[in-house]
């Protein structure tokens, strides 16, 4: 078996199963289908998202399969398009969007803030149920036919002239908002109300932060969906509607509608992946943060522009040309939080002492990957550059490389990081480590193709395409096929570390958060008696009880005058 | 308890405050009064101002439900804030996609 | 985690189990600024767009009908602040009873809606359904988009005081009961919220869809 942990902390007890965690509490089924622990309703979601996430990859194995000749040897293009509307309804509102929130969030929110659970445990629970009835309305809809909106469900095609199922799949999509909203209302009353004495604002761990930023976005975003969806269903069932043109409706209504949640929500889906990051760069660098304020504040930045951005969608739509170039505009602001966040894990890199754990090579990939996909996106928010690519696979290239280098990869990371917490049990190494590379190069060769395959004009959406695009749609699909086997791997080995995997001491690796001072796996109050905090975030210098040797970076000349002593 | 306390002091804590029912009952003449101003002042010519009272009259209507019925000002700082960021938000909304309407069809 | 008399166990105190409370009502009750707020854009952009159009379906609703329900919503947030009163005040009894007046005011609203829905059936006002406005084409169907708004906007204020009423009748009961004149009233104070908040988008919904140029 491979080693228990890369880092031996002396200072933690040896490895021992804990004698009671919330794992062990209680047994049966119903002791986890009525649980109130945020601890067992972050797996219970666990458990939830893998399933949706295996669908959504369903899908998008069947788009890759039907794009590897021109003409298109699988299926017609009706059935096309309801392929890709299904991959981007299953990913977007049933993985993405809950998967760090929803698993991580649940999960460490309390432990790291001191508390002994989030501030309304039964809503946390109902949040599980109402993601899973939504589900079930949008399964139903798929299996009766599918929809063949795309997943943006523009009208007035979704609304009055489509022939598939988008009744049953706007109610689902509805139904499961109302369960991100009561997660995003949790942890913001939890964070402001529960922290524990010591834990001020600027103590909270990036992670924190992140999640608060997702949560205002979960509350003031959310809503505007799940009306806008009542729209669309009301038009369609009805038949009382505002978007149908022969009434004078405008479809760009339900664009500005929609949008001003859509947009938004690609930060909901990659602000808690720089949490993740953040949490593993700061560890793996044994460092402390570079610019914890401005990484916190970034965070909030980011969530606030993200809102004011949205017509960048609608450039080629018919919008006003002057309100075109404010949402342009906007757009490059929002790169500005997004670029402090880089350039501070870049800094906490320099002069760190750097380990290459598992989680680290997700976190650093994270960076690389968020980055491409990031300047791409100011590529798009040109809005002379967009005309030509938007409905492009370029834009399909730039969100999977924030969606999949960067959300998924950051989603990844943190299983991995909190796994021992989580489990109390370590993933073999080694494997972990070859599927993370693994990971890395099937997703450059599906994706990279795609930026130029988009720039030469591929349209998005599209069943069959010209010949000359087939080279670079084979490596695409030959990509998917080793990203494919990538995600396998880890669905394999965790599953098996849960019984045969190493015992996993409180602190493996070492970490400085509230999280690693309780056992792992934590018991079910999180902690035996409140703790009382009264260190700073990620001050790896200062914490003697981690049990690190002194650090032996080379230290600049001290800067007082000859003769006075370098203070520490 | 002393933890809490301090912590208490930090947030800003608000002790419950009872507010006496004549308060109440004023503020609900108030808004009864508001409500047949605002019915009778629709039947007057004002061109675009109407509009613009009527808004004006529900926003005072809503301040002091906000304020009186719903306790805000007696409430913490950050529920204050909560109220005031649900209200940027909408008009947020509102403002940016007229914004887009508004200048549509601007002459070049 | 056990609750302790009126103290659920994953808090310290019951200071800190009040606030939690009353942040958490008023952060869902900004969830409902934003979903009512679609709506509002959708009336915005279209009455800036068909504003005579608007006018002349507005003229179809019930003014007086109107400003009277108006009065009786605000008349039910004012029994429902007393209700909250009476609970803070240990006034079992008398809570009970501006319940009741809460939840029967309430009814009365919703009666009238009723009244109006069922009229504008009759005079064939119904997006969808039966609609046949009087008038040119093109006024005729921007109107078609008012009076969808109309029934999307007091149906959706319709659906949360159905809500209400069903939360105000397990707030009498457990009221009755004792639950909310001892140390733990945040259901009280937490429902007073949401009726108050129910009212204040009443009290836009009316001068927009009743009050528009009426002195014509």
């Amino acid at each position: 078996m491979s080693a228990i942990t890369a880092n031996p902390s002396p200072a933690s007890s040896p490895p021992h199963r804990p004698h009671e965690n919330y794992l062990n509490a209680n047994y049966g089924i119903r002791s986890w289908l009525f649980t109130t622990d945020h601890k067992r309703i972050a797996l219970l979601y666990l458990f939830s998202v893998t399933i949706y996430f295996a669908m959504g990859g369903f899908f998008a194995m069947l788009i890759r399969l039907q794009l590897l000749t021109p003409e298109g040897f699988l299926v017609g293009p009706d059935t096309y398009d309801r392929l890709f509307t299904m991959h981007g309804v299953m990913m977007i509102f049933f993985f993405l969007i809950p998967s760090i929130p929803a698993v991580l969030g649940n999960f460490l929110i309390p432990l790291m803030i001191g508390a002994k659970d989030l501030a309304f445990p039964k809503l946390n629970l109902l949040s599980w149920y109402i993601f899973n009835i939504g589900a079930i309305f949008t399964i139903y809809s798929i299996v009766t036919g599918g929809v063949d909106t795309g997943w943006t469900f523009y009208t007035p095609y979704s609304s009055i002239y489509s022939n598939s199922q988008v009744s049953a799949a706007v109610i689902g999509i509805f139904i499961t908002g109302f369960s991100s909203i009561l997660t995003g209302l949790n942890f913001i009353v939890t964070i402001h109300t529960m922290r524990a004495p010591g834990m001020t604002w600027w103590r909270l761990p990036i992670f924190v932060w992140s999640h608060y930023a997702t949560s205002i976005i979960f509350i003031l975003g959310t809503p505007v969906l799940a009306i806008t969806l009542v729209m669309v269903a009301a038009e369609r069932l009805l038949h009382v509607g505002v978007f149908d043109p022969r009434l004078g409706g405008d479809p760009l209504l339900f664009q500005h509608l929609f949008w001003f949640y859509s947009h938004p929500a690609v930060y909901i889906m990659i602000l808690p992946a720089m949490g993740v990051t953040t949490e593993i760069i700061a560890t793996f660098a044994r460092k402390n943060l570079y610019g914890y304020k401005a990484v916190a504040i970034a965070s909030l930045g980011i969530a606030a522009i993200g809102f004011l951005v949205w017509a960048h969608h609608m450039f080629v739509a018919g919008i006003s040309i002057y309100a075109a170039m404010v949402f342009s505009l906007l757009s490059y602001l929002v790169a500005i939080p997004s670029a402090v966040k880089v350039f501070n894990w870049t800094a906490t890199l320099y002069r760190g002492s750097v380990s290459w754990q598992t989680p680290m090579l997700y976190a650093l990939g994270f960076i690389g990957l968020f980055v491409m996909g990031g300047m791409t996106g100011l590529f798009l928010a040109s809005i002379g550059a967009d005309v030509h690519v938007h409905d492009t696979y370029f834009v399909i290239a730039h969100f999977h490389y924030i969606m999949v280098g960067g959300a998924v990869m950051g989603y990844l990371g943190g299983l991995h990081y909190w796994w021992p917490k989580i489990t109390g049990r370590m993933y073999p190494e080694m494997l972990s480590r070859a599927a993370a590379i693994v990971l890395f190069v099937g997703f450059n060769l599906t994706f990279f193709p795609q930026f130029i395959l988009g720039y030469l004009g591929m349209p998005r959406r599209y069943a069959t395409y010209p010949p000359e695009f087939q080279v670079l749609n084979v490596f695409s699909t030959a990509g998917a096929s080793i990203l494919g086997l990538g995600y396998l791997l880890p669905i394999c080995y965790f599953i098996w570390s849960m019984r045969y995997g190493p015992i996993a001491s409180s602190n493996p690796w070492p970490a400085t958060g509230l999280e690693w001072q309780t056992s792992s796996p934590p018991p079910t109050e999180n902690f035996e008696t409140t703790p009382v905090v009264t260190w700073e975030p990620y001050d790896f210098e200062h914490r003697p009880d981690l049990g690190l040797p002194k650090p032996e970076r080379a230290r600049p000349a001290p800067l007082e005058a000859p003769g006075l002593e370098a203070g520490d | 308890m002393q933890d809490s306390q301090e912590h208490a002091a930090r947030e800003q804590h608000a002790p419950e405050h009872i507010v006496p029912i004549k308060t109440y009952a004023l503020i609900c003449a108030t808004l009864l009064v508001l409500t047949f101003v605002t019915y009778s002042v629709a039947f007057v010519d004002l061109g675009p101002l109407n509009v613009v009272v009527a808004i004006v009259i529900a926003c005072v209507k809503a301040t002091l439900v906000v304020l009186f019925f719903m306790h805000a000002a007696y409430a913490p700082r950050r529920t204050r804030l909560v109220i005031l960021a649900g209200i940027v938000w909408m008009f947020l909304l509102l403002g940016l996609t007229l914004a887009d309407y508004l200048t549509r069809f601007l002459p070049r | 985690m056990e609750r302790t008399g009126a103290l659920f166990g994953h808090f310290r105190d019951l200071d800190q189990q009040r606030e939690t409370a009353s942040l958490g009502m008023w952060v869902f009750l900004m969830t409902e600024v934003m979903f009512f707020g679609g709506l509002f854009l959708a009336y915005t952009v279209y009455r800036w767009k068909y504003h005579d159009a608007f006018a002349a379906a507005s003229r179809e609703l019930d003014v007086t009908m109107g400003a009277l329900n108006t009065g009786v919503l605000i008349l039910s947030s004012f029994t429902m602040a007393l209700a909250v009163w009476a609970s803070q005040m240990r006034k079992r009894n008398l809570l009970c009873i501006f319940l009741i007046a809460t939840m029967l005011l309430g009814a009365a609203f919703l009666t009238v809606k009723g009244f109006e829905y069922a009229q504008k059936f009759e005079h064939h006002l119904v997006p969808g359904y039966n609609y046949d406005f009087p008038g040119p084409e093109a006024e005729a169907q921007h109107a078609e988009i008012f009076f969808a708004l109309y029934f999307l906007m007091t149906g959706m204020h319709a659906v949360h005081m159905i809500i209400g009423e069903g939360m105000l009748l397990i707030l009498l009961i457990y009221a009755w009961k004792g639950h909310f004149t001892g140390d733990y009233r945040a259901p009280i104070e937490n429902g007073g919220l949401y009726w108050h908040f129910v009212d204040i988008v009443w009290i836009f919904l009316f001068p927009l869809l009743y009050l528009i140029d009426l002195h014509h």
